[in-house]
């Protein structure tokens, strides 16, 4: 009697293929952590982003505004966080505060990223002697505290917006170009390469077409963790007095400020540092839960 | 009385997907000294029976929902892990597929080695060191004593399979569970293995139970062989009874596809079909949809495998039913 | 072995060079002097200054100067306090910053280990969750946030410790606790992850197929190949320890190489900043090897290198 026959490469149930991407999307979906990190993020970035209009017309003041005659008040119903010693409204300088550093957090990242990126891929796909010479100086450069050579430069040069940016960056590329690096050589090394080269394919269209969308999932992931990193040490310069200046001011330098006058005036502190650390959370949530989702994994050994 | 009995085991994966039954009624007995094999394709359910003997399962997504193991008169499945613990490595030790991934990279194999002796029988190091020179040098390895201070990934793919059976027979056993240990070798050094583990089992006695998806291997060195489809025993009995007087079609199949059986230059014979999905078992016989010799009854009635003749057992209905000669 | 270390020692000198040359021209090419800030001497006490500590010759001239020096150990005096040489304001102040280190090093791996280790045990359950939203926070709270707030709840409201000093022993408590936290959280969430990976590879099968005991199995399979994310990072964290006392040690006013090397940094005082440039460098890079030796010896495969 003849058996019922099943057509190869049929799907058993109907499922639907997912591809890369719908899994990833899928799995952060569910992850409910990550997913309150990412509106976090939004409305915060967003609320940032128009600090101008909503200080104009919701709140009718602009962080400079001062009120001597008021002086520091804790929060109230015209003052929503309250205001510091020279008058001004806390809620203004923290949305026009935050814009500087969401910005500097992202811009310092993507300063790291392309630096890490480039050296990164460039030692992965050379390999040989190249490779081994180009990793050797990002181990040596890893073990040396690089935030000293920040606080010369900031020191030295001024406080120049575009510098602190760059000088920033140039501190947090390192990990990114391990991972790229070792991304590439795994990559390399798989099998569909091979195939790629067999079927003829140029390097430089192997490098672009097939090597580059892998590396996306890394890339996404330690770019949104280095953004955290990165406002920290933003932070800490300002602490030391070096970052932003007046009469830019940046979360950084409101905890700072607040942290001086922490006794008397509390919501001064709390308010900029709970901003900060709730975008620092939410920031590590979403970069563990796109780590998860992507299944990156760090460098082994 | 049988060294390990094992009753209407029942053993399910709970995954997001829903829940997978891996092992579905599986009894079956070992006698002391007696060489079982256990048989299947991947998926059949055979290394996840002896997992769930062992304790082994990962628990979370698995679960033993019903059965008995029954090893000297006790439960294992009725054990604790801690209580477990006192046969794990004593009297039931088990060696692995990849013996690479198997052994510990961190460490050096004198510390594994005489791990079950420090563990169970409370030997002092330099005593244990010694017995684990003689059962290096007994399982064939050369220089044991330089040996035994390197790492596993100094030796090569044969000698670390030799390196897991000397420590699972380092404390003399009832019963050496093997689970594919030639698979992941070159075919001369499963050869070697296989003749090591025959003279083994001369020397201390021991009952193996030995899972494997190759019949070769199972037919030249195992007193009886178990047949596994679907997580169901689909046939059971000695060797030579199993070959020569085949009672379930699965097998008859298996056999047929032997290619080194085969007429050379025709077609090679394959099992028409996939193996059943195990999250939406469908009623009946497993192999039903495959089946050359299906008939109605078989994809709606419940399947066992029963007695057919003596000490040889069938899960086919119709071999149940009619005494169909196959 | 030796070749290793050998050859680590022969690295670091070119690095090291490179490092003083780079300050050197940072510090040279820079606006400002050690003598434009503070209250302006006349002009000619300030060309006579300038003259003493040699600021007046051409630059390669002060570079060759400053790399003999350098060579010889002699880091030259401090600009801002005349009368003590570099030298002696390190050996003095070192120390302290070590101290502090250490102390902050000892609190970042017991509370990171042990969070981690029971986080990795006790997987999914309250007792993985609650330590790892902790290391969360102290990954999200500034060092200077976490400083002052410590130092209210326990020196000011509770009175345990005192809120600022390096005199007794009670007083590194708050300040190793400052310092660490950021580091402990890291080494939590590091330890997690490697003891996690660890516990899902096959020998860990092969170990309770032994009859291995859970405290066997973590201590004896799985710790060594666990912990080497964690030695991997003590590396970076060393160097982190080092710039993130600069804050701990303003803020609990603590005597140590931190504060005067940020003070240098804000004096101009060249030779102060070289000194400590370098030092910190050399230390960093010491204690790099000893951590990369440490790695060799827990995974054997890198042994046969």
């Amino acid at each position: 009697m003849p058996a019922p026959t099943l057509e190869p490469g049929a799907p058993i149930d109907g499922d639907k293929s997912a591809s890369f991407w719908q899994d990833a999307w899928h799995r952060l979906w569910q992850n409910k952590l990550a997913l309150f990190g990412l509106i976090v993020v939004t409305t915060l970035s967003l609320l940032c982003f128009l600090a101008p209009v909503l200080c104009a017309h919701v709140l009718g003041f602009s962080y400079e505004e001062q009120n001597l005659a008021l002086g520091p008040v804790s929060p109230n119903r015209t003052h929503w966080l309250g205001t510091d010693p020279l008058g001004r409204d806390l809620l203004a300088r923290l949305l026009y505060g935050g814009r500087i550093s969401l910005m500097l957090g992202m811009c310092a990242t993507a300063v790291s990223l392309v630096i890490g990126v480039t050296y990164g891929a460039v030692s992965g796909f050379v390999g040989g002697k190249t490779d081994m010479v180009l990793m050797r100086m990002v181990d040596i450069l890893y073990a040396l505290p690089f935030t000293i050579f920040v606080v010369l430069l900031t020191v030295f040069f001024g406080q120049n917006i575009i510098l602190l940016f760059v000088a920033i960056g140039a501190v947090q590329w390192l990990t990114m170009a391990r991972i790229v690096r070792g991304q590439v050589m795994a990559i390399k090394q798989q099998e569909f390469i091979e195939a790629a080269r067999a079927l003829g394919l140029r390097r430089r269209r192997i490098l672009f077409r097939h090597i580059l969308p892998n590396l996306l999932g890394p890339i996404i992931v330690y770019a949104t963790l280095t953004v955290p990193e990165v406002m920290l040490l933003e932070a800490f310069l300002s602490f030391l007095g070096l970052g932003v200046q007046a009469p830019h001011s940046s979360w950084g330098v409101l905890i700072k400020e607040g942290a001086e006058v922490m006794e008397e005036y509390p919501w001064l502190l709390t308010y900029p540092a709970a901003a900060m650390a709730l975008t620092l959370f939410s920031l590590n949530f979403l970069g563990d839960g796109l780590r998860d989702a992507l299944d990156v994994h760090g460098s082994k050994d | 009385m049988p060294l390990l009995t094992v009753n209407k085991l029942r053993t399910s994966f709970h995954t997001r997907a829903g829940v997978v039954r891996a092992v579905q009624d599986v009894s079956f007995e070992i006698a002391r000294g007696e060489t079982l094999g256990i048989v299947g394709e991947s998926g059949s359910g055979k290394s996840v029976t002896c997992y769930s003997i062992m304790g082994l399962l990962p628990q979370p997504p698995g679960r033993i929902e019903g059965g008995q193991a029954i090893f000297d008169g006790v439960d294992l499945l009725a054990l604790s892990h801690r209580e477990l613990n006192k046969y794990r490595g004593l009297r039931i030790s088990m060696i692995f597929q990849d013996p690479m991934t198997s052994l510990n990279p961190y460490l050096r194999i004198e510390q594994q080695l005489i791990e079950p002796l420090l563990i169970h029988e409370k030997m002092d190091r330099p005593a244990a060191r010694r017995r684990a020179v003689e059962m290096l040098a007994d399982v064939g390895i050369t220089d044991p004593v330089h040996r035994l201070r390197m790492y596993p990934h100094e030796f090569s793919g044969g000698m670390r399979q030799r390196v897991m059976i000397a420590m699972a027979l380092i404390t003399k056993p009832d019963l050496l569970i093997a689970d594919e240990p030639t698979t992941a070798l070159d075919v001369t050094v499963q050869a070697q293995i296989l003749d090591l583990m025959k003279k083994m089992r001369q020397e201390l006695g021991m009952a193996i139970l030995l899972i494997s998806h190759d019949l070769g291997v199972v037919s030249g060195f195992c007193d009886r062989v178990m047949v596994m489809y679907a997580g169901r025993v689909m046939e059971s009995a000695r060797t030579p009874e199993l070959f020569y007087e085949t009672k379930h079609p699965y097998t008859r199949a298996l056999q047929k596809s032997i290619p080194a059986l085969q007429v050379k230059g025709q077609e090679l014979y394959t099992i028409a079909g996939a193996p059943p999905d195990l999250l939406r078992p469908l009623p009946g016989c497993p192999f039903a949809p495959r089946c050359g010799y299906v008939v109605d009854y078989c994809a709606r009635e419940e399947v066992a495998a029963l007695e057919v003749a003596p000490a040889h057992c069938s899960a086919c209905l119709r071999v149940q039913k009619e005494k169909m000669p196959l | 072995m030796f070749r290793f270390v050998a050859r680590r020692f022969v690295e670091t000198i070119p690095v090291l060079l490179v490092i003083a040359t780079v300050t050197f021209f940072m510090m040279h090419l820079a606006p400002g002097g050690p003598f434009d800030l503070e209250k302006q001497p006349s002009k000619e006490i300030k060309a006579r200054m300038e003259a003493h500590y040699g600021l007046d010759k051409p630059l390669w001239q002060q570079y060759l100067l400053q790399m003999k020096h350098l060579l010889v150990g002699d880091l030259g005096p401090s600009s801002k306090y005349p009368s003590r040489s570099v030298n002696e304001i390190i050996a003095d102040a070192f120390p302290v910053s070590l101290e502090l280190g250490c102390e902050a090093m000892a609190v970042a791996l017991f509370l990171g280990l042990l969070a981690g280790m029971v986080a990795a045990l006790k997987q999914n359950t309250f007792l993985d969750h609650a330590p790892m939203s902790l290391a969360m926070l102290g990954l999200c709270v500034p060092t200077f946030v976490m400083g002052p707030l410590l130092i209210s709840a326990f020196a000011l409201h509770l009175n345990w410790c005192n809120a600022a000093g390096w005199y007794f022993a009670r007083d590194r408590v708050l300040p190793a606790l400052t310092l660490g936290a950021y580091y402990a959280a890291y080494i939590a969430r590091l330890a997690r992850g490697g003891l996690l990976e660890i516990l899902r590879q096959d020998f860990i099968r092969t170990a309770k197929a032994k009859g291995a005991g859970q405290v066997r199995i973590l201590f004896r399979h799985a710790l060594r190949g666990g912990m080497l994310p964690v030695v991997s990072f003590l590396g970076p964290a060393i160097a982190g320890l080092l710039t993130g006392s600069f804050v701990v040690e303003t803020i609990f006013g603590i005597p140590g190489l931190g504060r005067y090397f940020v003070t240098a940094a804000f004096n101009r005082d060249y030779c102060m900043i070289m000194g400590s440039v370098l030092f910190y460098a050399a230390f960093v890079i010491g204690m790099n090897l000893v951590v990369d030796i440490v790695l060799v010896w827990l995974n054997p495969k890198l042994r046969f290198d």
